[in-house]
């Protein structure tokens, strides 16, 4: 994985002297909070109902072991024993203190992390497909190129006050599980006709309160090109995306409104001027950077083969975590494991200080220390022999972290809610672990299959509530909580924005709708080969609606 | 004077050094549990409270200083908002799995 180099060193000691120096000035009274507060949201400290928040980037989601005990000790020194992982692949810790920050961003630039860029109107942490560099599906690893665009990207004079906030993906194969059409920016690595590496190109989508997918203005973009291109698109928003009313300063506004391709054409014209230029990427610049991401050398271990098949056999328990949290590596003798944050009952992406020691361990032993953040807030070892999948799932279960719910119906998106956040307006977390424990019954999940629940707690969708097969939406309507379904939303490569499907559930009646809305897809599916947002597919909202509201119906 | 329509108002804040929810107290201090809130009953009350929250403010004691209003109970002063009476209560999820919590008393 990457190592700073000197320049990163000196950039990240720099910026923690300053704000070191920001703080202690904020605490003796020296600057007030209106001149503070955008100072320290530039270095990812927010002001939420119970305490300071610090959000930690974490660069396409990859860290590796040395870099996971340090979030672990700083929970446990700095905080509360514990942290969130983020949709954005992004570490937050709830509870710090003003008076703490700098030592912790000292500790943090100790092991080559920050918290720079993870707020403010620039260009946020770049994130990646979690299983990148090791998929089988992969055309290329798309984390040298999220590393091109965080170094360009950090402090970049032009785009450090844009009209708001920006947020770019990579994903390296056809499947997307970097959800690129709901970015900024999406960028989907591919290969032309002649086998060169490029990316299609797509812009404007996005959630919040105006959910809408991006629209492709490039089918090949040359990898050469990637910060020529780029930085024509942030050329025109910067110069175009409104500035007067902050619900519609977003480039998909600007996409929306203007229309795709009048900006396409914009944003090539921006582009002559850039393309031969300085941003142009020299191949040995690429190769370079994709130097650092090199892959592990995987030795041959072609005994896991029939050891996991004798250890399935033996081991229900472990046979369904295979089925769920294993997935298809590049080696044949080796595999991806997803370690679910989404214990039963759990607070999605919470993990304690000792549960990040342990992943850390495990990845330093089993995983050729690498580990992910994913945005569905689970972590991955990228890299596992399968010869080691059976010592791996027993160290996993001893410290709660062998949930084997991947992709099922309680590996719920959650964002903080209300129960943390100063934006939100209801609850997500106890609807979350409400849900995960009325489906709790692993053979109950199996039978359903593939679902995936994404909440929010308000409208800003933190939760990618519009991206769930199921999204719930909270709100506050006279004073209470209410909850607001959606169906048929994707955040992959067939990507699709739900639909609400009526009048919003109280807290009490959420759950049981979820469960009206799971049963009525299993009487309508063709079989359990149907996964539930093909079946929403098939037959739309209706038998759903029906479901949820005719009673009711019937009673008035 | 309290009126029939008039609601009971208490003055928070989170303070500056650690960002700790607190509301302001009878004695002028600030303290880190809702039933140890000064209750503003009338309009002079909550004048006097939106005056000591401005003054706060500018000594750097405390941010987002906030007047909100509370019903009386039995049980002590509860905020009208969700919001606020989860501000003043915690998480309502059993959130800390080892917790180290170093929450001091002063403000």
């Amino acid at each position: 994985m990457y190592r700073y180099d000197e320049f990163d060193h000196a950039f990240v000691a720099a910026r923690v002297s300053q704000f070191s120096d920001q703080v202690e000035r904020r605490l003796s009274g020296d600057i007030s909070e209106d001149a503070f507060k955008p100072l320290r949201l530039m270095n990812g400290v927010y002001l939420q109902l119970h305490a300071y928040m610090l959000r930690v980037a974490v660069p396409y989601g990859t860290l590796n072991g040395r870099q996971m005990r340090k979030l672990a000790h700083i929970a446990r020194v700095y905080d509360r024993g514990y942290g969130h992982f983020t949709t954005r692949q992004n570490i937050q810790y709830n509870w710090p203190a003003l008076s703490d920050m700098p030592a912790i961003l000292n500790e943090l630039a100790e092991v080559e992390m920050h918290a720079i860029q993870t707020s403010g109107n620039c260009i946020r942490n770049v994130t990646a497909d979690h299983f990148a560099g090791a998929a089988a599906d992969e055309v290329a690893d798309p984390r040298p190129y999220a590393e091109i665009l965080r170094q360009w990207s950090s402090v970049h004079p032009e785009f450090s006050f844009l009209p708001r906030k920006f947020k770019i993906a990579v994903t390296g194969s056809d499947r997307d599980r970097a959800a690129i059409q709901v970015h900024d920016i999406g960028l989907q690595l591919k290969k032309d006709d002649q086998g060169r590496l490029g990316f299609a190109v797509w812009i404007g989508g996005g959630q919040g309160r105006t959910p809408i997918l991006a629209k492709k203005v490039k089918d090949f973009l040359p990898e050469a090109d990637l910060l020529t291109y780029t930085t024509a698109i942030m050329r025109v928003y910067n110069l175009h995306g409104r500035r007067d009313n902050k619900y519609k300063a977003r480039i998909k506004i600007l996409v929306h409104e203007t229309g795709v391709e009048k900006l396409s054409q914009e944003i090539e014209a921006e582009w002559l001027h850039l393309k031969d230029g300085e941003l142009k990427l020299p191949a040995a610049d690429i190769a370079a950077i994709n130097a650092y991401f090199a892959p592990p050398e995987l030795a041959a271990r072609a005994e896991g083969w029939g050891e996991l098949a004798a250890w399935k056999k033996s081991d229900p328990g472990f046979a369904s975590w295979v089925g769920r949290n294993v997935a298809p590596h590049r080696h044949p003798d080796y595999a991806m494991v997803t370690i679910s944050l989404k214990p039963i009952g759990g607070i999605p992406g919470d993990a304690s200080a000792d549960q990040m020691d342990a992943v850390a361990k495990l990845a330093e032993e089993f995983g050729h220390d690498e580990i992910r953040v994913t945005h569905e807030q689970n972590l991955v070892l990228p890299h596992v022999a399968l010869a080691d999948l059976e010592p791996l799932y027993r160290a996993l279960l001893a410290d709660g972290l062998a949930t084997a719910n991947a992709g099922l119906i309680t590996d719920i998106i959650a964002c903080p809610g209300l129960d943390y956040c100063a934006l939100a307006n209801a609850r997500s977390i106890p609807v979350a672990q409400e849900i995960s424990n009325r489906f709790g019954d692993l053979k109950r999940q199996a039978d359903i299959g593939d679902l995936k629940i994404k909440i929010s707690g308000c409208i800003n969708a933190c939760g990618h509530h519009h991206v769930g097969h199921i999204g719930i939406l909270g709100v506050e309507k006279k004073g209470a909580e209410l909850y607001q379904i959606s169906l048929g939303g994707s955040g992959d490569e067939n990507a699709s924005i739900g639909e609400i499907i009526g009048r919003g559930f109280e807290p009490d009646r959420i759950t049981d709708a979820i469960e009206t809305i799971v049963d009525t897809y299993l009487a309508n599916r063709t079989g359990a080969d149907e996964i539930f947002i093909e079946c929403y597919r098939r037959i739309g909202a209706e038998p759903f609606k029906t479901a949820l509201y005719s009673s009711e119906a019937e009673a008035a | 004077m309290k009126t029939a329509s008039f609601k009971t108002k208490v003055l928070t804040a989170n303070r500056l050094t650690d960002g700790i929810s607190v509301w302001l107290g009878a004695d002028g201090e600030w303290v880190v549990s809702l039933r140890d809130a000064f209750l503003a009953r009338h309009e002079d009350a909550v004048a006097a409270i939106e005056a000591a929250g401005r003054q706060a403010l500018a000594d750097n004691r405390v941010v987002d200083v906030n007047v909100i209003e509370i019903e009386e109970t039995e049980s002590g002063p509860r905020p009208f908002r969700l919001r606020e009476r989860i501000r003043a209560q915690g998480p309502s999820i059993d959130y800390a799995p080892a917790s180290a919590a170093r929450v001091s008393q002063a403000a």
